[in-house]
């Protein structure tokens, strides 16, 4: 029997959560009580269910399955995993199965690879999950199991479970889960449970439709858009233009002249309109004026930001990775490599622009919105309204997408909700919050803007002997609650992915230069690996070029020692045909391999490239190993969804700033992948007995370089600056 | 003021600035929330519902433009090319986090009722207006390709 261990993320990053969770717990001492055993099954609070053993379960009397989500669905797919693994021991039916969203409580709903808070984030839903939420569900069944035995008067080790019902062959009897669940309720939680036999899952590494879908289908999915509470007002905020701005002085008249305007309030972040409806709000922002101090402000241009950039890479810097002596295997080197790689910064642009609606009374904080960081949030919104964390309550709704932008440890979108409740009078009137798009554009929190150098130094028998790689750009983590994390000038997630690079090479030197500027940065899917993943994937094809070999070639022999990478680089080029001959004139084919949250991906991408340099992705080939594929039908759809993700990211995506003030406004000038852009996609799964890994980032990564790889295939130009040049844009 | 239409087939009077953007008037003034807000100029979908049988972005029209006209939202679908279309979604298990959906299932919808064998291309121009940041593009051309075929069958 395989008893997986619960931690799954890449090392680093587990010890950065960890430590961060601690202190997190620390910082915001929210005191819940443990139901601590022995203790007996409970019905949860105002629930109409009978059997509750634990926080994650509950058992209608009609039969009904409710599993209690910790993990906010996103789009990733963590509500269906969730309820798949903790149904799956349970021995549930699938079509009784349903999934509500967990209260904010750290003490029962903590992010196991977070140590000690509740949210979501890493790719870790499934990992931290899978053996709470299998126990949880063989607890469950054990008590429904002893319930039938007690009633019947036979031993429990006669009965069968089947689809929510237990059967007792020898006397023909049987009963449903939801006819058990009041006898069940009265029973002792047991301490110790057996857990399946992989090989008898019925739900996991099957396809268990996803629950969310319907709803998503007819229009009838509550988002926070969709929250509509008596007499709840609607406010936008007129923010600084510039980064670090500060309000000066405004008049409200004009705004207030509006029809449907009914305050003007001024808070941290800016002057926010509050009003009867959107459209109100809408134009009463249009007609605020606002001065601003911009002393403090950013007033420089990307361009000077990355032209400085340029100079700190020449510079001494801290290291990240150092084995062997990289400088000095390069400097005898009878063959150099050299190349730099520029990226920008990068909008998350959810669909759902943010929105938050908060309920505030002098002694309470209500909080609806589609919440990726309960714990940080309920901290943040605590301060902000001059509260204790556990009187501030939320309910986690779906996010109409996120990537990370919910996450943020300011809560910023949060935290403005409750200052424009509390300058409105904190006199319990729900306020929506509600982001523009232009609002989500110009708003920061973007993935950082890096630049990167590589070197590398090739042997007489052409082989990779020296990698250097010296990486520019912010931290995500200075400066905040995972300042801790900042060890010897390294954030790891500024270098994960070329610090963890997992080819076998004897001298290898990577170096960060962490910069400051006043553009507030934060984690996009996948985080570090959206960068440093194209610029190793990107140069090791220009070393693979330049030392004569075949790029898919010259990749597996530098992984003989990571069998999981080398196995999906193999399977990725196999049903891709990487060896069944060159490509037509005009067309190409790249690979690219990567590790994000221990999951392994490799993609082949083929693109045609025409007399214009104008460049369509036909097709990619993607195979991925993330350990036991719960749903396999979600891993596949968050391997397309990356991909079409990533590859918006690195042909289109942009956010540039001209003497502070950003470019771009809407998705007319962020342009992001459209219909007409997406490739055709295969995915390939790789069976394994591993503990499950996530699947909602690591598919971004490998598409960049897979690309941009293909288009030397087809061309002879390599890409060395993102978004790709707009001569390659259809 | 107030502008008369008809939605979800059902005739409706709504009171309100007749320059609000036909979105805000379904959404907050006829409470109907299938229909989303996702860029507020006409450039990502989210909003599409459909004025006459044509799929139009309801963030750019105002209210003033739809009376006297039929309007039908996420909730008003009834044909069999609307039926198609949702059950080809979940066959398929087109939805992430969902939120473009509803303008997603419009705008196939439209699509399918005036075209009914569409092609990868008219697909393409049909759709490329609506924007999904989860990408599920390879699914929704799959599914409007399955539900032709089902209404075919």
């Amino acid at each position: 029997m395989i008893r997986p261990s619960p931690a799954a993320a890449s090392s680093t990053r587990r010890d950065f959560l960890k430590t961060a969770g601690s202190a997190t717990a620390v910082a915001l001492t929210i005191g819940f009580e443990w139901l601590g055993p022995p203790r007996r099954a409970m019905a949860a609070v105002g629930s109409p269910a009978v059997f509750a053993p634990n926080a994650f379960l509950r058992v209608g009397a009609d039969g009904s399955v409710t599993v209690i989500a910790k993990h906010v669905e996103m789009g990733q797919g963590a509500h269906t995993g969730i309820a798949t693994v903790l149904a799956e021991e349970l021995d549930a039916d699938w079509k009784q199965v349903r999934v509500e969203s967990a209260p904010a409580n750290a003490k029962l709903y903590a992010n196991l690879a977070f140590g000690t808070m509740q949210g979501t984030g890493g790719s870790s839903a499934m990992a931290n999950s899978w053996s709470q939420l299998r126990e949880a569900g063989a607890k469950g069944r054990a008590m429904l199991l002893a319930a039938a035995a007690q009633e019947w008067k036979v031993p429990v080790s006669d009965l069968t479970v089947d689809k929510g019902v237990v059967y007792h062959a020898g006397s023909k009897r049987q009963a449903a889960f939801g006819a058990l669940a009041s006898r069940a309720a009265a029973l002792p939680v047991p301490d110790n449970v057996t857990l399946k036999d992989p090989q008898d899952f019925k739900l996991i590494g099957h396809q268990c439709p996803r629950l969310d879908v319907p709803s998503k289908v007819d229009g009838s999915a509550q988002f926070t858009l969709d929250v509509a509470l008596p007499g709840m007002l609607v406010a936008l905020l007129k923010r600084p233009p510039l980064f670090g701005a500060t309000v000066k002085s405004f008049d409200p008249n004009a705004a207030s002249a509006v029809p449907g305007v009914v305050k003007v309030v001024q808070v941290p972040r800016g002057v926010a309109v509050v009003a009867k409806s959107f459209w109100a709000a809408k134009q009463g922002r249009d007609a605020l004026s606002v001065d601003w101090d911009d002393s403090h402000a950013e007033k420089r241009s990307t361009s000077q930001m990355m032209n400085e950039y340029r100079q700190l890479a020449e510079r001494p810097a801290a290291s990240a990775l150092k084995v062997g002596d990289a400088a000095a295997a390069i400097k005898s080197a009878t063959h150099t490599v050299a190349a730099s790689y520029e990226f920008p910064y990068l909008a998350h642009a959810p669909m759902e622009p943010l929105d938050a609606v908060v309920k505030l009374t002098a002694g309470s904080c209500e909080i609806w919105a589609g919440d990726q960081f309960q714990t940080v949030d309920q901290g943040n919104a605590a301060k902000a309204a001059g509260l204790e964390p556990q009187q501030v309550s939320i309910h986690t709704l779906f996010a109409g997408g996120s990537f990370g932008r919910r996450a943020n440890v300011g809560s910023d979108y949060i935290v403005e909700a409750v200052s424009i409740a509390k300058a409105y009078g904190a006199d319990g009137t729900p306020i929506k919050l509600q982001w523009t798009r232009e609002d989500d554009i110009h708003g920061g929190l973007y993935r950082p803007m890096y630049f990167h150098k590589l070197e590398a130094g090739l042997n007489e028998r052409k082989e990779l002997v020296g990698w250097r790689h010296v990486i520019v750009g912010q931290s995500i983590m200075a400066g905040g609650l995972f300042e801790v994390m900042v060890k010897d000038g390294i954030d790891p997630t500024s270098v994960e992915g070329a610090s963890t690079i997992a080819y076998k090479i004897p001298n290898i030197d990577v170096e960060l230069s962490t910069t400051k500027n006043a553009v507030p940065v934060l984690w996009w899917r996948v985080v570090g690996s959206s960068h440093t993943t194209f610029a190793v994937e990107a140069f090791i094809d220009e070393v693979a070029h330049a030392a004569g070999k075949d790029p898919f070639a010259f990749r597996r022999d530098l992984l003989e020692h990571e069998p999981r990478m080398k196995a999906v680089l193999e399977l990725a080029a196999d049903k891709a045909g990487w060896n069944n001959g060159p490509m037509p004139k005009g067309k190409g084919r790249g690979i690219a391999v990567g590790e994000a949250f221990k999951t392994f991906v490799a993609q082949v991408a083929e693109v045609s490239v025409d007399d214009r340099g104008r460049v369509t992705v036909d097709r990619v080939v993607c195979a991925v190993d993330c350990g036991i594929p719960i749903n396999p039908d979600v891993i596949a759809a968050q391997m397309e969804g990356g991909i079409g993700f990533g590859l918006g990211a690195v042909m289109y995506s942009a956010i540039t700033l001209q003497d502070g003030r950003v470019e771009q406004d809407n998705f007319n000038s962020y342009r992001v992948l459209r219909m007409n852009e997406m490739p055709k996609i295969e995915v390939h799964i790789i069976p394994s007995g591993e503990a499950p890994t996530g699947v909602g980032e690591p598919g971004v990564a490998p598409i960049g370089p897979a690309v941009a790889n293909a288009i030397f295939a087809a061309t002879g130009t390599r890409v060395h600056v993102l978004p790709f040049p707009k001569s390659n844009q259809v | 003021m107030s502008t008369s239409f008809e939605l979800n087939g059902v005739s409706t009077t709504l009171d309100a600035d007749p320059a609000m953007p036909l979105l805000w008037a379904i959404r907050e003034v006829a409470g109907l929330h299938g229909t989303k807000f996702g860029c507020g100029m006409a450039l990502c979908g989210a909003c599409t519902v459909h004025v006459s049988g044509k799929p139009v972005r309801s963030c750019v029209m105002p209210l003033s433009a739809v009376a006297g006209k039929q309007v039908t939202t996420i909730e008003g679908l009834q044909s069999k090319q609307a039926k198609a279309v949702q059950e080809a979604w979940i066959l398929l298990q087109v939805p992430q986090c969902g939120y473009c959906q509803s303008g997603q299932v419009m705008s196939a919808t439209a699509l399918l009722e005036s075209n009914a064998e569409p092609t990868d291309a008219d697909i393409d121009g049909a759709m490329s207006g609506n924007i999904c940041r989860c990408a599920t593009y390879t699914r929704i051309r799959a599914a409007i390709h399955a539900a032709a075929q089902s209404i075919k069958a």
